[in-house]
């Protein structure tokens, strides 16, 4: 009745072609080109992959047989691929921990109204828009094993930081925390300056401490950007292949490599591609399970605002 | 007052001891073979600039820098007119099609790319697309647009619908009510789209490497990679490169740095 009338006040919509569907919502028309792309470039390669993860697929020709589980089986005794879930592990909690303890701090000292805040602010975030490669490249001079040259000649030490097998994935977290300690403290530093100061003042007459201050007003209060902060860098770690490849290649032996640099070797090294897949399909489960975490989160998010 | 002076000390000194890698990055560009042998941490006695006048041909960064505009800038209008198009039927739809079409979407920021990694690249190459602008360019639309999708619903789903009913009792068609009312209106996170996205596609390295690689069309990173590998000893020109190759995003974050750091504080991430 009411779309009736609708369209009978609207002329010019009802001579379009799908006119007679759009007088009161938009035709789905309007997501079709975004939907083809979409398809195309995530959905279909994604769905391949899921198949290809069980197949001996050597990515010449469409030759390829199924294989059952028998990927997934070859990777328990792949000593490269399980070390690699291991790296990648402790790669990521390390970050986490390290990039958000340091950002926390950053964003709780540049939120006080320091002269140079706003500098200090540009400077702890500038890394976070350079290319990953870059800042590897750059950081493989500072890890110099030269005595004179890098951290070496800064702190005095003699130390081969990406050449140790036993400390080159520290070296390596050492970067990405060096690049993204900037961007977790910017969404900190977000969260801070939604706190209201009132709670803060209420919370000083009440005789609280600096240090109860941030314990039971600031601490709660930041649950929101903590919850981002830890989302984003579990995922990028996980991911973590650019500094990587960069810095060590995955050496020495098989002291760094990670899911993303393993499969990649797997696929354009050794022309397993089905193999490749299967690593990839491992990876895409722990990245999955995290970012259903996240999504959950902020569609919620969205609801409340 | 004291106790902000020291604090205001003690985060000077954090950022001093941050800024150490650039200053070992600007120097060593600055210097010859000699002197970084020499006094790898000193600062240049003289400066010269020969490395970044080498290094600007070595690494071919003019064709790159090329290559990273066309691919960047092509991708972002198709991801903002894609995006928001589809994002105004997805948040204004009310049937069941359009939620399921709005989940189907989100599904996308859940996949890792590295599950359909190697499919897509069989079908980039199968479509004769590997080493070109447009594979790459279809690839950041497809694989940025969940994100961008989800970006510009949430958006539109919190702006009234009165406008665009206003204009369509006009007699405007919803094409033309979203092109010319309610478009404008979404500039705030049409900016945020902008620049996240702006920032991943300029600096990806992963999907060009493989794609690009040695084709005569690399983005920057690419190039870079592939000089520094290839004067890995000659430090002093390997950095001038990575000067050079950081400078315009550096100098872009340095101009819009209000927004840049609103668009990422906004926890929100391709």
């Amino acid at each position: 009745m009411t779309a009736n009338i609708a369209r009978g006040s609207l002329p010019s919509t009802a001579r379009k072609p799908w006119g007679r569907f759009s007088s009161l919502s938009p035709s789905w028309v309007f997501a079709l080109p975004a939907l083809l792309v979409y398809a195309a470039v995530v959905l279909y390669p994604s769905l391949a992959g899921m198949v290809y993860a069980f197949t001996d697929w050597s990515g010449i020709g469409e030759d390829k047989s199924f294989v059952g589980l028998a990927n997934l089986t070859a990777m328990l005794h792949d000593e490269q691929a399980m070390g690699s879930i291991g790296n990648t592990l402790l790669l990521t909690v390390t970050i986490v921990a390290v990039q958000n303890g340091v950002g926390l701090l950053l964003a709780l000292g540049v939120h006080v109204k320091l002269r140079s805040r706003a500098v200090l602010r540009v400077v702890f975030f500038a890394p976070v828009v350079v290319s990953p490669v870059m800042v590897a490249f750059l950081w493989k001079y500072i890890y110099n094993p030269d005595p004179a040259a890098g951290l070496n000649g800064l702190l005095g030490t003699h130390i081969d930081w990406l050449g140790d097998p036993s400390l080159a994935l520290w070296s390596i977290a050492g970067t990405v925390v060096w690049q993204y300690a900037g961007y977790s403290m910017v969404i900190f530093l977000a969260g801070l300056e939604g706190i209201p100061p009132e709670l803060h003042e209420a919370a000083m007459i009440d005789g609280a401490g600096t240090w109860q201050r941030f314990r039971y007003v600031t601490w709660p209060l930041l649950a929101p950007s903590l919850t981002i902060n830890l989302m984003l860098s579990t995922i990028g770690g996980l991911k973590l292949f650019d500094q990587v490849f960069a810095a060590t290649n995955g050496g020495p032996g098989y002291a760094t490599e990670t899911l993303s640099t393993v499969l990649y070797k797997q696929a354009f090294v050794f022309g397993k591609f089905g193999y490749s897949t299967a690593i990839a399909l491992v990876l895409a489960l722990f990245v999955a399970a995290v970012s259903m975490v996240q999504l959950y989160y902020l569609r919620n998010r969205e609801v409340a605002q | 007052m004291k106790r902000t002076f020291l604090l205001e000390i003690v985060m000077v000194a954090v950022a001093v001891a941050f800024l150490f890698p650039v200053y070992a990055l600007i120097t060593l560009s600055l210097k010859d073979p000699a002197q970084i042998a020499h006094s790898p941490l000193s600062l240049p006695a003289p400066p010269t600039l020969d490395n970044f006048d080498k290094a600007w041909t070595a690494a071919a960064l003019g064709p790159s820098l090329v290559n990273s505009t066309v691919i960047t800038v092509v991708s972002l209008v198709a991801l903002v007119a894609l995006g928001s198009f589809a994002a105004y039927y997805l948040a204004r739809a009310q049937s069941r099609m359009g939620y399921g079409l709005y989940i189907l979407f989100l599904l996308g920021i859940v996949l890792p790319f590295q599950l359909g990694m190697i499919p897509l690249y069989q079908l980039v190459s199968d479509l004769g697309l590997i080493g070109s602008h447009a594979g790459m360019i279809v690839f950041y639309t497809g694989i940025q647009l969940p994100f961008t999708v989800f970006l510009y619903t949430g958006f539109i789903r919190a702006l009234p619908r009165d406008y665009a009913s206003a204009a369509q009792i006009d007699g405007a068609s919803h094409f033309t009510a979203f092109t010319k009312v309610v478009f404008p209106l979404l500039r705030p996170i049409t900016g945020t789209v902008l620049i996240l996205n702006a920032v991943f596609i300029w600096n990806d390295f992963f999907t060009p490497l493989l794609y690009l690689g040695g084709s005569g069309f690399e983005t920057i990173p690419v190039s870079v990679f592939a000089f520094v590998g290839q004067y890995v000893s000659d430090h002093g020109l390997v950095f001038a490169g990575l000067v050079l190759g950081a400078l315009p995003v550096v100098v872009a974050f340095l101009l819009l740095q209000r927004y840049v750091i609103k668009g990422f504080a906004s926890g929100l991430k391709g």
